[in-house]
């Protein structure tokens, strides 16, 4: 257990993305296990981040849920009219969570949350085909908020609170298809911001009609993280005044996108749960990546992406098998927020359907262990960046992608 | 606990079994088909286009965008494939060096000068460091020797470092041949390709080209060991080596492309100085008009003094009478003195061409037409003035003429042999092609589009114009990595037709053009 914990400790960084855009949802083995449903499942300190209302609803006075996942993503690229094939060579993910909850009394409980919603971590081969638009990325936000719960009546009850972000982004690229030094090695620049922070709020409700019937309602605002001096390396430049891209500082400005979620839980058979979630991610606020150079003779780089808000359908199933195994399985389809003609190969996203599945054990009356897998599955996609331009002119960059997802998570629940 | 990590086995299966594949994975055999052809050996003959070749020298980078690099990456795409190795430089210099003495220029770049204009200068933010002297072991797939002409690549001892320095031998397949006294040709055939390509015969003509003409044209002399470095090959020697090589190759089993020789004036060497670049104001045109109607007049008078009839005087004399206008005119040649031009000086034709390496700061001076000082334009006064001048004042106007020297310009008659000698290789290229069911490139063509028009790519349109063009290198012959790779898909395009394969291209934007770079002299 121990090393488990150190673990998790030491790789609090790192972020991968595994769903549409640069979210990662992974905020808990037990909804995870359940196609990452829970807005309306009361269950354990998870509600943290599904739905802060419910937990207040929460049996125990203390709560504590924590878990890392190990995501193992790839992507494969090809063009067959030029024969160019390549696959990323990704890190291994580990977002991890951990919120706790405290019952102040019988309407009132307080909470602390730390999750990773948002990150990405993409490694191509250096200058491969799409190197002029992406080398690698590496891309993390980490949320930390401070959490209460209200129950307003025996069917209501409200939670929420103000989020803190603390963000950092590496990005390496090409400047172009072609630049190169005296030798031969491509011209290149590395962005690199960290420390950069803002703040945000969620709030949410959940609605209990009957005992075994719960409807849930979670709002994230969106929280734009704006990276002020960050440092941009240039690299293999060509020693000559009609290239001076000399290293210097950067502005740049990252989107969180806000996230409306709506769902519903129903409890029947006594022992079995269903779940329902709708996501909605407000993504059309990502509509460019602009890179502004503090040197006046460096051009800025703008990048369009013109996200589209997109939609995530999630279903799950609990069963409590015996008292110390519960198991559990869902499914969800999530839609890319990418538009026709603006796949870019920094977040290679197309619609995905993912499978999940887990189960917890209870080591302890006050202990358990969360289990859960994801296997994301991309349908293979012919898709093209058209807005990389090349003295004014529009160069398409174009191929076939496919991407896979296998996340397997552990995680442990205390109460007491 | 130590139960549930039996299961991590499991786990890692789940893991590997979850990498992405496509469904139809080009990087597995089956996708493409080399045909009826084999590229697993394949061995390349050339000269400087074939060895990569470029900004007037050979170094590294250029070497790894050479057209059969391209084209060998492009065939391991398609099949198994051997290693392709190319006699790399041991830098990206470029220079040669023959016992520590260094013996070619380094590589050209595009700097910015003092006066704020790029132009191109020769490198020196390196030294040199590949010496002839160290020998490479091979075999090599690429065997292009920069400055090898047809007959050269079936010469004994054309790798022979002892006839460096007389010119016999060349030192660039110094630093490959597998001995002194062999061939390119037998090296090549030694290494029993399975697939070939020949691109051979430029040299036969361009060097006597880019020499401005100051070679002979040898058609008609059949022993090409008494022909000197600027000399056009005779027809039949051409052909006689050309159809031994691919007698021999074929001979061994391999399919394999031929490729034809481009015309010299597709290459921005003989396009970019324009023939008409005198460009005057009105009042040095109405001068220079002026100039030459006392020139026309000097000359009747002189060649009246030596007997001749001022009807024949006056006939010889007018072809002097040049005119000029406001704006562009074209300058002045020297000629051949002969009795029908007897002061041996013509204004250019519209054809005729000037080389890339003409003196620019002369041509601003006055070479190419007139070089006046205040002497000859003392003399144009008192003519003016209707005044009687000396002979030795006449002698002084006619010597201020300063037409351009043979070296830096093809005349029509140098032209014209040129295109004879290169019409004839082309000839018994293409017949040996058909003859031998190989693949037969027309580089001519390819090469003509990209000098008129252009070729269009998915980031513009590779043109010949010299160094924003995208084509052609910074020595205005050779081209550039994207020149190159248009180049290879066009023999891959041949090859495709004749042997019914499915090797695909390249995209010729994704290859570099002219290198940027300050460390100049």
């Amino acid at each position: 257990m121990k090393k488990l914990l150190l673990l998790m400790v030491f790789t609090l960084a790192t972020v991968v993305t595994y769903a549409g855009g640069y979210r990662v949802s992974l905020q808990g083995q037990r909804a995870l296990a359940m196609g990452h449903t829970g807005v309306a499942v009361v269950n354990s300190a998870e509600l943290g981040f599904f739905n802060p209302a419910g937990l207040v609803y929460l049996e125990n006075r203390l709560n504590v849920s924590a878990g890392v996942s190990g995501v193992f993503s790839d992507v494969i690229y090809q063009n067959d009219e030029f024969g160019n094939s390549y696959r990323t060579d990704n890190p291994v993910g580990t977002p991890l969570y951990l919120y706790a909850s405290y019952k102040v009394n019988d309407w009132l409980a307080l909470g602390l949350s730390v999750y990773t919603p948002y990150g990405s971590a993409v490694k191509w081969e250096d200058d491969w085909s799409g190197s002029h638009l992406v080398n690698n990325i590496d891309l993390a936000a980490i949320y930390v908020q401070p959490l209460v719960s209200v129950k307003l009546s025996k069917y209501l009850s409200v939670g929420g609170g103000p989020i803190f972000v603390t963000g950092s982004v590496n990005f390496n690229r090409n400047l172009n298809r072609t630049l190169s030094d005296i030798d031969g090695n491509r011209s290149n620049v590395t962005v690199d911001a960290s420390g950069v922070t803002n703040w945000g709020w969620s709030a949410s409700a959940l609605f209990s009609p009957t005992e075994d019937l719960r409807v849930g309602f979670n709002y994230r605002s969106e929280i734009i993280l704006d990276a002020e001096g960050g440092e941009a390396d240039f690299q293999n430049i060509p020693n000559s005044p009609l290239t001076p891209f000399a290293d210097t500082k950067f502005n740049a400005s990252l989107p969180m996108p806000a996230e409306l979620t709506v769902g519903l839980s129903y409890r029947f058979l006594d022992k079995w749960l269903f779940a329902f979630d709708y996501n909605q991610t407000f993504w059309s606020v990502y509509e460019s990546l602009d890179l502004d150079f503090a040197d006046p003779n460096i051009p800025d780089s703008t990048n369009p992406r013109n996200y589209k808000d997109s939609s995530i359908y999630r279903f799950g199933l609990q069963y409590e098998a015996t008292s110390r195994f519960t198991l559990r399985a869902g499914y969800y389809f999530d839609e890319s927020p990418v538009q026709e003609g603006y796949f870019a190969p920094e977040t290679p996203r197309n619609d995905s359907n993912n499978f999940t599945g887990g189960l917890s054990f209870n080591i302890t009356d006050n202990l358990a262990i969360d289990a859960a897998f994801l296997y994301s599955r991309f349908e293979e996609v012919d898709a093209s960046y058209d807005y990389y331009q090349e003295n004014g002119q529009a160069v398409p960059f174009e191929g076939t992608y496919k991407s896979s997802a296998f996340v397997p998570g552990l995680g442990l629940t205390y109460k007491l | 606990m130590k139960n549930y990590l039996k299961l991590l086995p499991l786990l890692a299966l789940g893991i590997v079994s979850c990498e992405p594949e496509l469904d139809t994975p080009i990087d597995e055999s089956g996708f493409y088909t080399n045909g009826e052809a084999d590229f697993s050996n394949y061995v390349a003959l050339g000269n400087s286009l074939t060895a990569g070749y470029a900004d007037g020298a050979l170094y590294i980078t250029g070497q790894v965008n050479s057209y059969p690099n391209i084209m060998a990456q492009q065939f391991a795409k398609v099949q198994e494939t051997q290693m392709f190795n190319q006699p790399l430089m041991a830098d990206n210099a470029g220079g040669l060096l023959a016992g520590g003495t260094q013996i070619t220029d380094n590589r050209r770049v595009l700097a910015v000068g003092t006066n704020g204009s790029p132009a191109p200068m020769i490198y020196t933010g390196m030294q040199p460091t590949t010496d002839i002297t160290n020998v490479l072991s091979g075999p090599f797939g690429n065997m292009g020797v920069p400055g090898a002409k047809s007959f050269h690549l079936v010469t004994p001892n054309y790798g022979d470092i002892s006839g460096v320095a007389a010119g016999s031998a060349n030192p660039y397949f110094v630093r490959f041949a597998s001995s002194p006294g062999t061939t390119v040709l037998a090296d090549a055939v030694a290494q029993n390709p399975t697939f070939f390509s020949l691109f051979i015969g430029n040299n036969d003509v361009l060097s006597y080209a880019t020499s401005g003409g100051v070679g002979v044209d040898q058609t008609g002399n059949m022993n090409p060991a008494s022909y000197g470095p600027n000399d056009i090959t005779d027809p039949q020697v051409f052909a006689g080596a050309y159809s031994q090589m691919v007698t021999a190759l074929v001979g061994t089993g391999a399919d394999g492309a031929l490729v034809n020789l481009p015309d010299v004036t597709s290459i921005p060497f003989f396009t970019t100085v324009p023939n008409n670049a005198l460009v005057l104001d009105a009042p040095t045109a109405a001068s220079l008009t002026g100039f030459f109607q006392a020139v026309a007049g000097i000359f009747a008078q002189g060649a009246i003094q030596q007997g001749a009839s001022p009807e024949q005087a006056q006939a010889l004399a007018a072809q002097y009478a040049i005119t000029f206008n406001a704006g562009p005119n074209r300058f002045l040649i020297d000629v051949p003195v002969s009795p029908t031009n007897p002061l041996g000086f013509r204004q250019m034709t519209e054809q005729e061409l000037l080389v890339l390496t003409i003196n620019q700061t002369n041509l601003a001076q006055g070479y190419g037409s007139v070089v006046l000082t205040p002497e000859v334009m003392q003399v144009i006064g008192l003519l003016q003035a209707g005044q009687s001048i000396t002979p030795e004042q006449g002698q002084l106007v006619l010597g201020a003429v300063s037409g351009i020297d043979d070296k830096d310009a093809l005349d029509t008659q140098e032209l014209t042999a040129i295109s004879t000698a290169q019409a004839s290789y082309n000839a018994t290229i293409k017949a040996l092609a058909t003859a031998n069911g190989l693949a037969f490139v027309d580089a001519q063509a390819v090469l003509k589009q990209v000098a008129t028009g252009g070729v269009v790519f998915d980031g513009g349109t590779l043109t010949s114009q010299f160094v924003t063009g995208g084509a052609f290198s910074l020595d205005g012959v050779h081209p550039t990595p994207r020149g190159y790779a248009l180049l290879a898909n066009a023999l891959i395009e041949s090859i495709n037709q004749t042997y019914n394969a499915t090797v695909p291209k390249v995209n010729i934007g994704t290859y570099g053009t002219v290198t940027l770079n300050n460390e100049v002299q």
